[in-house]
């Protein structure tokens, strides 16, 4: 548990975290990953990145993967909204999804949680639970979409967060909201500001009009419609607005860091 | 006079003999390529979420786990895009399509189909495709359309959800997607057998004559 918590201070190299996931890895797996760079070399045509850098495959595939997050970047529309269903659409059970079993989700008490905020706001003030559940609501029935390729409709209420961002004063100019999550091992991804803009992103308190349960991330999550679901972080204890790509859980194990729908 | 329609009839004789031009043979084994790492890399993204009561062996597929996998299919797809899209104009441009795919007719597909299966079809003159191969090749072009929007379609159904929607939704369309892929396989295994089976026309594919 020490170890774990170690890991929830910024700053922490993720490489540990990178390493631990690749050991879990069959050892076949990992040097088929690796292997068959050559038949793949027509690819650096594309990317124009510089042969003698490095000439493995997987090296190569994150600079595609970087590039990817580029061209989506670009494609992404900031006024398309993600399709919405009715009530009756909604799927029943929602699945829980995690990297760990539900007995192993964080268990918070929402007197004592706050949200830390920080970076590059006005206002660096932690939010306790009760001042949070006063600002507008909204909700959203809409698509959750996995990166391994399921999806399920759900039903989320919660205050858009480009209000709470102009709320705390935050300089919509920098790159990222980076949030820190309460998960074993700490969670926590990048989402740039562009998608933190968009009007369906959303600070989620209540799932199904309930108050959010455990399993989906009481008492914060952050739903993203327009990403895949590891984009959408449960569990958040803290936002940080910055211009600095601080990386991700899955992001830095290889999942591509834009994953726009 | 005579000397020039000499010249003319040789142009014409050595022109006659090139069966694949260079730029249908670099887009062919280009997309070869592009083809096996697709469907490989696609193979392990389906593990991670089965559609149907089955998973691919891992000896089979490529991109060790999910996140692998994804690097490989987001990577391959530019390969086949950019690849498929001058393969798409060329066959347009040059009349390539119009000339060697077209008329298909039913009547056509069906005797040369019986003659196939009773080895009657004779594939002296590889310049000329019967109507199975011009109906399979065809064919196999539209599946490769479909496959591509399809993928998009699951790739961007909030960016790009017009699409997503003519596919049915996202979930359709991820059936679309796996059946397309299943198509193509059971066109390869047919195409490669009788490739090998008529190796004239595997040799054609490699230097063009």
């Amino acid at each position: 548990m020490g170890r774990l918590r170690s890991l929830l201070i910024p700053g922490v190299d993720k490489q540990l975290l990178v390493r631990d996931a690749a050991k879990v890895m069959p050892d076949l797996a990992r040097r088929r990953f690796i292997a068959g760079g050559a038949s793949f070399g027509a690819l650096t045509l594309l990317t124009g990145c510089d042969v003698t850098d490095s000439f493995s495959a997987e090296e190569m595939l994150k600079k595609v993967s970087k590039f990817n997050d580029g061209v989506q970047a670009l494609i992404f529309n900031p006024n398309a909204l993600a399709p919405t269903f009715p009530e009756s659409a909604i799927t029943k059970p929602f699945p829980f999804n995690a990297y760990y079993a539900l007995d192993d989700a964080p268990t918070i008490d929402g007197k004592d949680w706050k949200l830390e905020v920080r970076g590059l706001v006005e206002n660096k003030k932690s939010w306790t639970l009760e001042e949070l559940y006063k600002l507008p609501q909204v909700k959203q029935v809409t698509r959750h979409i996995c990166v391994e390729g399921w999806s399920a409709i759900g039903s989320w209420t919660g205050t858009p967060l480009r209000d709470f961002l102009k709320l705390v004063g935050a300089d919509t100019r920098a790159k990222y909201c980076w949030f820190q999550c309460a998960d074993a091992q700490g969670y926590n991804s990048p989402l740039d500001m562009a998608t933190a803009l968009h009007p369906q992103t959303q600070m989620t308190f209540k799932f199904g009009d309930e108050i959010l349960p455990r399993a989906y991330g009481y008492p914060m999550k952050i739903r993203v419609p327009t990403k895949l679901g590891f984009k959408n972080p449960k569990y958040v204890i803290s936002m940080e607005v910055t211009n600095d790509y601080k990386g991700g859980f899955w992001e830095d194990q290889g999942y591509n860091s834009f994953s726009g729908s | 006079m005579s000397s020039l329609a000499a010249s003319h009839e040789h142009t014409v004789l050595t022109t006659a003999k090139v069966i694949q031009p260079a730029w249908v043979r670099t887009v062919h084994w280009i997309n070869a390529v592009a083809m096996v790492l697709m469907i490989m890399s696609g193979w392990q993204i389906y593990n991670a979420s089965p559609l149907f009561d089955f998973k691919f062996s891992s000896s089979i597929t490529l991109g060790g786990w999910l996140g692998g996998a994804l690097l490989w299919h987001f990577g391959a797809m530019w390969l086949l895009m950019v690849n498929g899209l001058v393969y798409l104009t060329l066959g347009f441009a040059t009349g390539r399509f119009r000339k060697k795919l077209l008329p298909i007719t039913p009547e056509g597909v069906i005797s040369d189909a019986k003659a196939a299966l009773t080895g009657k079809l004779s594939h002296d003159d590889l310049t000329k495709y019967n109507y199975v191969q011009k109906l399979l090749y065809a064919g196999i072009i539209v599946v490769g359309i479909l496959i591509v929007l399809s993928g998009l379609a699951i790739w961007k159904p909030v960016q790009l959800q017009y699409l997503t929607a003519l596919f049915g939704g996202y979930e359709a369309a991820r059936y679309v997607h796996f059946i397309c892929m299943a198509a193509i396989c059971a066109f390869l295994v047919v195409h490669v057998v009788l490739a090998l089976l008529v190796p004239k026309s595997l040799r054609a594919m490699i230097i063009g004559r």
